[in-house]
């Protein structure tokens, strides 16, 4: 008879092994679902997880690509991280997402054809308030009347997708554009435009800005008494009420974090990688980011590393989908396969596998 | 605008149809909740009841088989849920966004080859005479079967709930779980019964999307269906009859909004077509603001028999 020993404190060891286990354990079940697929199996693993930063060919072309993937992932999970610790489920982060790139796009296209070297940094300010206002919509409902985050900020996405759909066909759309939905790009706007910094190495503003976060979330948590508010909070919210943490400001400090940072990671995004506002410049990084702070334990370095993986993903599923004709789809179900073996192995941390009579 | 061209006959007919998916998502996850487990994956195993109902229907011609087989497979995939949440204890707010995950992207694998075929679909009923009166014959007795299951389904929960011992049990489990494993309840099978019959429901919401109010398959096509089915199980203060309230309700704003589209209304395309979301949020905000009533006591929180 197997039975489960809760732990005093979750085990430090698990907790550094587990994502490497789902990880493991994804490859395998992944490399099943490819053979079903009728893909070889070895083959896919490799081509997602080692050609793209190895392969003598693609490597030049997608090792740059990681840092492009992974700065918005990041950034995104980051923010989320602090939310989830304190036991508050912003998943709208897509939502947020699209607000800021919206907003940074939108102030900046309306003093076209500026070139002030005070307009980039005006746009980074103004995609970051896009991203916090549309996540003080759950937060202060949240505190004001109780309503459940979860389903407000996951509403607001679909909100946020048919305000995109909207300004990129109306108010935003690229007046010389000949009539097709899409705002002016940025790239060819040299103000306006988040240029890579390093030529070759896909480091651009949004990579730096990724750091920065995880370094100051870093602080936040080991050195920060707010930090330890919002610990404090999640794990023990009657403790925290007693030790006087006024639960309204957490609900506020982090959705509004998780707001901006993922505004910044769209605005970022629109004036990089994806160049312009268009109904579809998202790709989903606000709801891989969950699984990028899950991943990562919650924990800034962690996320780092998570997100640089979670990336790879990206670029090998692309790469697995040219050259062994992979279907899309398989690497969206690959990432929730991690998430999902990353909860089922997370047994391990916090209990103690126990064989024989349950007596002790 | 030509609000003329609206048929109020027609109206309510489709309010019918548009607001059977979500009633049954939304009635399964309610029994969910009132076992104490907050499955928040209804999206995803609504859509993959679309895709696996769908690929059903087109290869055997048969849309009830696709029915059954979409629950089935919605089913197996909740267990996933209920095997994580229950037995190895992992959080049931992570683990119903990963099922959510995870079955958007199995619906999008398994769907790529139908993208664009058109499936087979259920016959309306003919009820003789009802049928016939003026109005109301097309209006409420002209659909198909899973229009009136659904409602049937209603009923059924709410007696078996109110009435019989199975739900007495069933309520205790997610009132109090501790009490009712003292009690002797085997706490963690009652709780997998409701995720697996959780999981059969909304799978058969999702199969009605795909085979009967589109009917066909697209990428994503429940656009949030499983959530608002979620945000309804909250507006209905847990209770059967309330479910179905909500879901006509939504039902209705859904069909309105698409009717206003077509009428040229001189409203903005993103307002309306946002409304159904804006309409949740602000039903929650109102229900919240009300203090929240009927909220299972062990909801969302694991249990852990400990020897």
């Amino acid at each position: 008879m197997i039975h489960l020993e809760k732990r005093p404190q979750p085990s430090q060891v698990w907790t550094v092994i587990t994502p490497v286990l789902a990880v493991i354990l994804t490859m395998i079940v992944g490399g099943m679902m490819f053979a079903a697929l009728g893909k070889p199996p070895l083959e896919a693993i490799r081509t997602i997880f080692w050609d793209p930063l190895f392969h003598p060919q693609f490597a030049g072309y997608s090792r740059p690509q990681l840092l492009v993937k992974a700065g918005p992932l990041i950034l995104i999970a980051i923010g989320l991280s602090v939310g989830f610790r304190a036991g508050i489920w912003n998943i709208g982060a897509e939502g947020q997402y699209i607000m800021g790139a919206i907003c940074g796009a939108g102030a900046s296209l309306a003093l076209y054809p500026s070139d002030s070297i005070l307009l980039f940094p005006m746009m980074v300010i103004a995609g970051a308030l896009g991203g916090w206002a549309w996540s003080m919509i759950p937060a202060i409902l949240k505190t004001k009347f109780g309503t459940n985050e979860i389903l407000v900020s996951l509403m607001l996405v679909y909100v946020a997708e048919s305000i995109l759909a909207s300004v990129s066909s109306g108010l935003l759309r690229n007046p010389d554009g000949m009539g097709f939905p899409g705002s002016r790009n940025f790239q060819q706007w040299d103000a306006a435009a988040n240029k890579e910094l390093i030529a070759n190495t896909g480091m651009h503003w949004g990579v730096v800005f990724a750091l920065i976060a995880v370094i100051a979330a870093y602080v936040l948590f080991a050195r920060h008494i707010r930090g330890f508010q919002i610990r404090l909070s999640g794990e023990a919210p009657r403790a925290a009420r007693f030790a006087g943490v006024n639960p309204n400001r957490i609900v506020i400090f982090c959705l509004g974090t998780a707001g901006a940072l993922a505004g910044l990671a769209g605005l970022f995004e629109v004036t990089g990688p994806a160049g312009q506002i268009s109904i579809d410049f998202n790709s989903g990084y606000g709801f891989t980011a969950i699984i990028v702070a899950f991943l990562g334990r919650l924990h800034p370095v962690g996320i780092l590393l998570a997100g640089l993986l979670m990336a790879l993903t990206y670029i090998g599923g692309e790469l697995a989908q040219l050259m062994l004709g992979v279907p899309g789809a398989s690497i969206q179900l690959f990432q929730g396969m991690l998430l999902f073996f990353l909860l089922a192995t997370d047994v391990f941390t916090n209990y103690r596998i126990r064989f024989g009579q349950g007596a002790a | 605008m030509d609000l003329s061209s609206i048929n109020p006959v027609l109206l309510v007919a489709s309010i019918m149809v548009s607001a059977t998916p979500i009633l049954l998502a939304a009635i399964g996850e309610m029994v969910v909740e009132r076992a104490g487990v907050l499955n928040l994956g209804v999206e995803g195993m609504m859509i993959t009841g679309a895709v696996v109902g769908f690929a059903v229907a087109i290869n055997t011609g048969n849309p009830a088989l696709g029915f059954a087989a979409a629950a089935l497979a919605s089913a197996v995939l909740s267990l996933s849920f209920g095997v994580l949440t229950q037995l190895l204890l992992s959080n049931q707010v992570a683990t119903g966004l990963g099922l959510t995950l995870v079955g958007l992207g199995l619906s999008s694998l398994i769907g790529k080859p139908y993208e664009g075929m058109k499936s087979p679909t259920l016959p309306k009923l003919d009820m003789g005479f009802l049928s016939d009166l003026p109005v109301v014959g097309r209006m409420l007795f002209s659909h198909d079967l899973m229009v009136y299951l659904s409602l049937a389904l209603v009923i059924v929960v709410w007696a078996v709930l109110k009435y019989t011992r199975i739900g007495l049990i069933l309520r205790a489990v997610g009132e109090n779980h501790d009490a009712a494993h003292a009690l002797g309840y085997k706490v963690v099978r009652i709780r997998m019964m409701a995720i697996f019959f959780g999981g059969a429901c909304a799978g058969l919401g999702g199969a009605y999307l795909s085979l009967v109010r589109v009917p066909q398959w697209t990428e994503g096509m429940t656009a949030g269906a499983g959530w608002i089915a979620l945000a309804i199980v909250v507006f209905a203060s847990w209770r059967a009859g309330r479910v179905a309230i909500g879901a006509y309700l939504f039902g209705g704003v859904t069909v309105l909004q698409l009717n206003l589209q077509a009428a040229g209304a001189a409203v903005p395309v993103a307002l309306l077509s946002a409304s159904p979301y804006l309409m949740t949020i602000l039903v929650l905000v109102f229900i919240s603001a009300r203090g929240a009533h009927g909220a299972p006591a062990s909801l969302g929180r694991p249990f852990h028999a400990s020897a």
